[in-house]
């Protein structure tokens, strides 16, 4: 049998909002579990999304770790875009996703991972948080630029910016 | 491949999307090619997601049906 060549789809994952960061994360397994060859670049606040949740302060000097702890990332906590209200939209919201068995995003990032998905942290969100590979999540890809991701979505068919 | 009842049964009820496909997508590939994957799921969305899912994996769609808000795909491994 001849071996077809595989549907690409390309999701740019830049927000750390919970209600940006479902999308891409059901949208990429989804795409996976549908035979698909899927690649998700992580940047800005979508990288911050990729940090491991117990990692607490971060950064390489007084800057990046004050803005740490302004805004710690990770995949719990997200605020939302919309309805948001001091965080409790969002306090409100896991607990309807607890009562409809959604998983936590920690989870789907595991799946995402099973599934083959390319996640590709940005080098350069890194460099700017003072971010290192290992308080990103096991699993996932060594950091790449921008030609990286424009290769990425010249190949594929489905192009998404989150 | 002529036995024709589901070589493996899934049970995917109480679950939301995307996970009754996630689970399809490894039910499928714990089945030989030929053979029938029975999934069940209470997602109404998932009736319209598995005739996507079919159609974009190749897998048969041999049947979907609903009885009393549980829904029932039987799916052939096509490849």
């Amino acid at each position: 049998m001849m071996e077809e060549q595989a549907d690409k789809v390309t999701i740019i994952s830049w927000s750390g909002d919970l209600d940006r960061a479902y999308p891409v994360v059901i949208l990429a397994t989804t795409a996976a579990a549908a035979g698909m060859e899927v690649t998700i670049f992580s940047t800005f606040w979508g990288l911050l999304l990729l940090k491991k949740k117990e990692r607490g302060v971060t950064g390489t000097d007084w800057m990046t770790k004050m803005l740490s702890l302004m805004e710690p990332g990770g995949p719990v906590k997200l605020p939302l875009s919309k309805l948001n209200m001091g965080g409790m939209g969002p306090w409100m919201m896991k607990k309807i996703f607890v009562k409809n068995n959604i998983p936590p995003l920690e989870e789907f990032w595991k799946m995402a991972v099973d599934l083959g998905i390319k996640i590709l942290p940005c080098q350069m969100t890194m460099d700017a948080f003072g971010l290192k590979r290992d308080d990103l999540i096991d699993g996932i890809g060594e950091p790449v630029g921008a030609a990286t991701a424009i290769a990425e979505a010249a190949a594929a068919k489905i192009n998404w910016f989150i | 491949m002529g036995d024709d009842g589901p070589a493996t049964t899934v049970d995917a009820r109480g679950l939301v999307c995307p996970m009754p496909i996630l689970k399809a997508k490894k039910g499928i590939e714990s089945v030989e090619v030929g053979q029938i994957l029975e999934l069940a799921a209470t997602d109404p969305g998932s009736m319209a997601d598995f005739k996507a899912w079919t159609k974009t994996t190749g897998h048969e769609l041999l049947e979907a049906r609903e009885a009393g808000g549980v829904y029932t795909y039987l799916i052939r491994r096509k490849k």
